[in-house]
């Protein structure tokens, strides 16, 4: 497939942003059951805004992949089938979720709802958190599964797709917020940056494990199914155009392989092993920035890798 | 329920491309806006075609065989490109299942082109929206057309009859018995998309002579020529016979 830029970013964008709310959301629950000193509202509403701000980005930076923008509106209709649908529908519910969770903790609006028996108090911004959490996960599940759902696309279609967006999304939320911990409550900093490091060793090994799968894949279709001779040596001689078509722009990525290597290389690099290096050395910020930028090396190669069946009609010009 | 759909014939296509330009014509000149074309007479021209014919080279040199292949939307049973869509602008059409696109609903996120395995859906670059073949469907209902004239527009111009058009859910159709009798064959039937288009083989039409037909049985001497001539004053066999 050819890596739009526009989703690139807003996979990347969203991922960072909800993993980021999910971490504010640990730190509270930390605090909630008391294994933390409770933290300063000022954090939550801080991390809040930037998540808020990650989502926004991406939001935006999905329009640039619509021909139609104006009628954006529209694609909340076929939820019960699309996933794209569905993403369409939690993305905003996720943002509002996240504003409110913000703007609680920002006005100390925080009225104490109910206490569990082990003297476990339910706060408002608790309810709100376990809200969003749940969100953040709808989305991370959507957002994966616009991709996954694609049966012929092999690469693709493999559950490995949905942990990963979770995890490398989780990732880099995380360390984000160890990033602004640094700065806003250093307190709990050593356990964000303890869960940071966790979450990039296993999205590490997740996103290997689907490397592994898919370099040992076999393509399901052959030129022999797709145009139905049966022989093992078919050689395209005409696609029906010689400058060119949607089809031969949409599908393929226009490049090497060597330079698909290198760009998998550079992302398990950059988006794995460096951040590890800088969390242990105590520079989250610099890990943040190195991470980001290998993760979208690492969803341009993930775009890039999947091969189209179509693309078996799209062999030749000559 | 009825299934429209083409039935190809590639034992009998020629690669003329006759239903390219005529599909084109058809359908860039309706009320539906035009097929857009960019740089047409550049160096790099491109544009939305519903219908592409291409060419393969099947086998090695020297037992190689020139298929033309014509490709369009299969109007699939199964369509994986309808459920996707986000908008509802792709649907399928209960009558007579011709899968559709509506342009005036389609927001251009391209993702059912990603989820046709066929790569029969074109983004028109200048409205923005997804097209794809419609079976001429304002051709074929089309009750100002005279009835012989009711079909799609790349099924008349066919030259050789490559195309048939007809329901092929009816057992009796033309398309049904063209697909039963010749050995007709659905696209990368490994997706489960169940296209409603089918294509014919190449068919090959031999003679198998045994060598007992090259030999006379017959002449158990296995000596062959021309039988000696009886004299014009000979008995004929009549005459023989007429003993
Ligand atoms: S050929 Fe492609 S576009 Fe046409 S119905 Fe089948 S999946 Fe959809
Ligand atoms: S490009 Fe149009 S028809 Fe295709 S999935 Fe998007 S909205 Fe639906």
């Amino acid at each position: 497939m050819h890596p739009a830029f526009s989703v690139v970013f807003l996979t990347t964008l969203i991922g960072a942003g909800q993993g980021l709310f999910l971490a504010l959301f640990t730190v509270e629950s930390y605090a909630a059951f008391g294994l933390l000193p409770g933290q300063d509202s000022r954090f939550y509403a801080l991390g809040s805004a930037v998540a808020l701000g990650f989502l926004v980005a991406g939001l935006v930076a999905s329009f640039f992949h619509l021909g139609r923008p104006e009628r954006a509106w529209r694609s909340a209709a076929k939820w019960r089938t699309s996933w794209l649908s569905r993403e369409v529908i939690v993305l905003p519910a996720f943002m509002g979720a996240v504003f409110l969770y913000g703007i609680a903790h920002h006005a100390g609006f925080n009225p104490l709802l109910a206490t569990l028996p082990s003297a476990v108090p339910v706060r408002l911004t608790f309810l709100l958190g376990m809200g969003g959490t749940l969100l953040a996960f709808a989305l991370f599940v959507c957002t994966a599964m616009i991709y996954a759902c694609l049966r012929f696309l092999q690469e693709w279609h493999t559950p490995l797709t949905v942990i990963n967006y979770i995890l490398l999304g989780g990732a880099s939320g995380f360390v984000l917020a160890t990033a602004l911990s640094a700065r806003w409550a250093p307190e709990v900093a050593g356990l964000l940056g303890g869960w940071a490091m966790i979450l990039t060793a296993l999205a590490c090994l997740g996103r290997a494990a689907s490397l592994l799968r898919n370099a040992r894949l076999k393509p399901k279709s052959s030129l022999r199914t797709a145009i139905g001779a049966r022989h093992p040596r078919i050689v395209q001689k005409a696609q029906g155009a010689m400058g060119g078509s949607f089809n031969t722009r949409e599908f393929f990525h226009g490049r090497t392989p060597g330079f698909l290597r290198q760009v998998k290389w550079i992302f398990l690099v950059l988006a794995f092993a460096l951040p590890l290096g800088l969390l242990a050395a105590g520079a989250a910020g610099a890990a943040f920035i190195v991470q980001y930028l290998g993760l979208l090396a690492e969803r341009w190669f993930f775009f890039a890798q999947a091969n189209h069946p179509q693309n078996l009609y799209y062999q030749g010009v000559s | 329920m009825t299934q429209l759909a083409l039935v190809i014939d590639l034992n009998v296509c020629v690669g003329c491309h006759a239903c390219v330009t005529s599909c084109k014509e058809w359908n860039t000149s309706g009320s539906a806006g035009p097929l857009s074309d960019f740089n047409p007479y550049g160096a790099d021209p491109t544009g939305t075609f519903f219908n592409r014919v291409q060419t393969f080279e099947v086998g090695e040199f020297p037992n190689t065989e020139t298929v033309h292949f014509p490709k369009s939307c299969l109007h699939c049973e199964e369509p994986p490109c309808v459920p996707v869509c986000p908008t509802g602008a792709s649907y399928k059409r209960k009558e007579d299942g011709i899968v559709l696109v509506d342009y005036d609903k389609c927001i251009g996120c391209k993702y059912c082109s990603w989820a046709c395995p066929y790569g029969a859906r074109e983004i028109d670059e200048q409205q923005k929206v997804m097209k794809k073949c419609t079976l001429c469907v304002d051709r074929i209902y089309d009750l100002s057309l005279p009835e012989i004239d009711r079909k799609p527009a790349c099924v008349k111009a066919c030259p050789t009859s490559a195309r048939l058009f007809g329901d092929v859910h009816d057992p009796d159709s033309e398309v049904s018995q063209a697909i039963r009798e010749n050995g007709g064959y659905p696209l990368m039937p490994e997706w489960g998309t169940q296209p409603a288009n089918h294509y014919l083989p190449r068919r090959k039409t031999k003679l198998r002579i045994h060598e007992d037909e090259l030999v006379r049985a017959d002449n158990p001497l296995k000596i062959e020529g021309r039988l000696p001539k009886p004299a014009l004053s000979e008995p004929s066999l009549d005459d023989v016979t007429s003993w």
